[in-house]
């Protein structure tokens, strides 16, 4: 789960990482008056989850109240366009004013899990303020490392070394070493995947300061920190997504026309993979799960036919745990719930599969039934290019 | 033969008298699994499908010579069983939990490469010898003893390849899922060289997704050291970066784990890459040359 800058920068502070006096506002009024009570000059910026704000204009210093004022008006409920957003943006709803930062020089400061080490790392880089991914691809030299172990812990000769590598000024290391050390403990007291602090900046005082924060929380540790899951931000995510969520369904929108509907990730995966190999293409990932119902699998598939990009709908069910007629019921009652005019394949095999195919075939609906998964994808493939002629 | 599990594996179930352990460990017992005992903190004395209940792995072990482990523990207790497996002296931990925290299993990985024990998952439908013995939940009928060896990191798509395979009458030794989980136990380098070594498997299957390297370090390992035919297949080529599907462990993240790097490292390691799900069991049987 990803998190605001401005909510980061509160968990920064609870664990002494320091950060520059700000206030989080959500109108122009209060960013001015929070300009004023922090003092000029001030950074004006716009909180959305995905990076690269910098560039879409959306981080702004000002030098007087009425900068402040106008950059407010202008960033403030319009959508702003990053790298990471794709072409629509993302809709600014809170801007952080922040007291402005006299910068000598600026790192990157990253822990996250390395999968192939099967450990926690912190990574550190005297690049910083730039895209980290782009200078570990240019200059993996640039890029330093200390892996923890996992029953020990990160400690403190290893953050010691690592602020000694980066080539902070002398009087920086200690202060870097305790700091290295807090975003550990964070990392790891709040189930984090990731805490990020890019840029790190030392100041023309030679103090630290964290200028930006991203923090990502593991999905699976948000079940012990209650005060983490508040800090989710739905209007940040797609809707329809928001409602599967709610009913317990794994729904990603994708922008392409056939929509899919399928037991497990991984056949879920590839099942879109399928309907792109046949010259169609997706329009989302949803894995209803082991333990779907038939309530859940309706739910399911009223949000694929509620996407209008969608041409056709795939269904495509290997029973397990999860049984094809409690499958069947589900689609049957949603398609005559919501009278679906879409051409809608079904390819059923595994538990239960004689009823729920039975089901399917004495609904009085009109379903494309495939015995295998190369026939379904066949009639994926008739149908998009039915369409298209 | 096969690998990991074989009819003389005497297995324990972790969390045997809840709703799910009772379910599988009926299931188990039906697809020939040798069940010595089962385990409940505060249940011993009692008895699930004529399975002994004991309160802690050591005790069962103690009683049984228990070798391997299946885990039915939810979420929050999981790493904590995984631990108290290894401690025991099981050889085979199997932990199915789907949605540990990474930062419990982390140190749990650690412990159980301590102790010189073999992990498998978590977030795994565990695995099957076919016609000698099951550790997990997968549908024991879909398959058939025979000679190809599986090794995946889904579910339900292991069981559209094994469904792909019986009906094409090829048989599986063993087929293996490791999990769809960021930190898990074994993986395709370990499994690889087992299937290699075993006289029984003719060819492999390995099943991959998008996010991390495993597949490939797969592909080195493969270039080097194994001579039986290798079928793949990637799942994700079409999985947007940044998204995580379904699994915590199907991530691109920052241009690495991309379905295309891994498809690239296994074809120069002459693996046969399918280049649709439907096709893998095909492909099989065309290197197979049957």
């Amino acid at each position: 789960m990803k998190i605001h800058e401005y909510q980061a920068k509160e968990l920064f502070a609870k664990y002494g990482i320091p950060v520059a006096s700000s206030r989080a506002v959500t109108s122009v009024d209060d960013a001015a008056a929070a300009s004023r009570e922090i003092g000029l000059p001030v950074v004006v910026k716009a909180q959305i989850h995905a990076g690269g704000r910098g560039k879409g204009g959306g981080i702004v210093v000002a030098k007087d109240e009425a900068t402040v004022r106008e950059a407010a008006e202008r960033i403030l409920g319009s959508p702003l366009i990053t790298p990471q957003t794709g072409s629509e943006g993302q809709i600014v709803r809170t801007l952080l004013i922040e007291k402005a930062s006299a910068i000598a020089s600026e790192f990157y400061l990253a822990v996250t899990v390395d999968r192939a080490k099967r450990s926690a790392v912190v990574i550190a880089s005297r690049a910083g303020g730039v895209n980290i991914e782009e200078t570990a691809e240019r200059d993996p030299e640039a890029i330093l490392k200390e892996w923890v172990e996992p029953a020990i812990g990160l400690r403190p000769f290893q953050a010691s070394r690592l602020a000694r590598k980066l080539g902070l000024p002398k009087a920086a290391v200690r202060p870097a070493t305790k700091l290295i050390l807090n975003l550990y403990k964070l990392f790891c007291a709040e189930d984090c995947s990731l805490a990020e602090i890019n840029p790190l900046a030392i100041t023309e005082d030679e103090e630290m300061i964290a200028i930006d924060a991203k923090i990502n929380f593991d999905d699976s540790g948000l079940f012990r920190h209650p005060a983490n899951q508040e800090l989710r931000d739905l209007s940040e995510e797609d809707p329809l997504e928001v409602e599967a969520t709610a009913v317990n369904l794994n729904y990603i929108k994708l922008d392409g026309n056939v929509g899919c509907l399928v037991n497990g990730a991984g056949l879920a995966m590839a099942t879109m993979d399928l309907i792109d190999h046949v010259g169609a293409r997706p329009a989302n990932f949803l894995d209803v799960g082991g333990g779907a119902t038939a309530e859940m699998i309706e739910k399911g598939f009223r949000i694929l036919v509620d996407d209008p990009d969608v041409e056709a709908v795939f269904i495509n069910i290997f029973g397990g745990i999860l049984r094809c007629d409690v499958l069947a019921e589900g689609v049957v009652a949603a398609a005559k719930a919501v009278n679906v005019k879409l051409p809608v394949i079904v390819r059923l095999e595994g538990t239960n599969v004689e009823a729920g195919r039975e089901i399917l075939a004495n609904s009085g609906l009109s379903f494309r039934t495939a015995a295998d998964l190369k026939e379904a994808a066949q009639m994926v493939g008739d149908v998009v290019k039915g369409a298209a002629s | 033969m096969s690998i990991l599990i074989n009819e003389k594996t005497r297995a324990l179930v972790q969390g045997i008298t809840g709703g799910e352990g009772r379910f599988h460990t009926e299931r188990m017992l039906q697809d020939g699994t040798n069940i010595v005992g089962g385990v409940t903190p505060g249940k011993a004395g009692e008895s699930v499908e004529g399975v002994p209940v004991f309160d802690s792995v050591a005790d069962a072990v103690a009683e049984t010579q228990a070798n391997a482990s299946i885990l039915f523990v939810p979420p929050a207790f999981a790493a904590d069983a995984i631990l108290e497996a290894a401690e025991a002296g099981i050889e085979l931990i199997v932990c199915l939990t789907e949605g540990i925290p990474v930062h419990d299993m982390l140190p749990a990985r650690r412990y159980v490469d301590l102790v010189g024990a073999k992990l498998l998952g978590p977030n795994t439908p565990g695995l099957i010898s076919p016609g000698q013995s099951k550790l997990g939940v997968m549908a024991g009928y879909i398959h058939k003893p025979g000679s190809i060896g599986i090794i995946s990191r889904s579910g339900t798509l292991t069981y559209e390849v094994v469904h792909q395979l019986t009906a094409l009458g090829i048989g599986q030794s063993t087929c293996v899922g490791i999990g769809g989980d960021p930190i898990v136990g074994l993986s395709y380098k370990e499994l690889l060289p087992m299937f290699e070594a075993d006289s029984e498997t003719e060819g492999i299957i390995l099943i991959g997704e998008i996010g991390g390297s495993a597949e490939e370090e797969a592909a080195e390992l493969i270039k080097k050291e194994i001579r039986k035919p290798v079928v793949a297949f990637i799942a994700g080529r079409t999985a947007p970066p940044g998204r995580r599907m379904g699994h915590a462990g199907a991530i691109i993240s920052g241009g690495s784990g991309t379905a295309e790097a891994k498809m690239t490292a296994l074809t120069a390691a002459e693996v046969t890459v399918a280049a649709s799900p439907a096709e893998i069991g095909a492909a099989m049987a065309e290197r197979l040359g049957r």
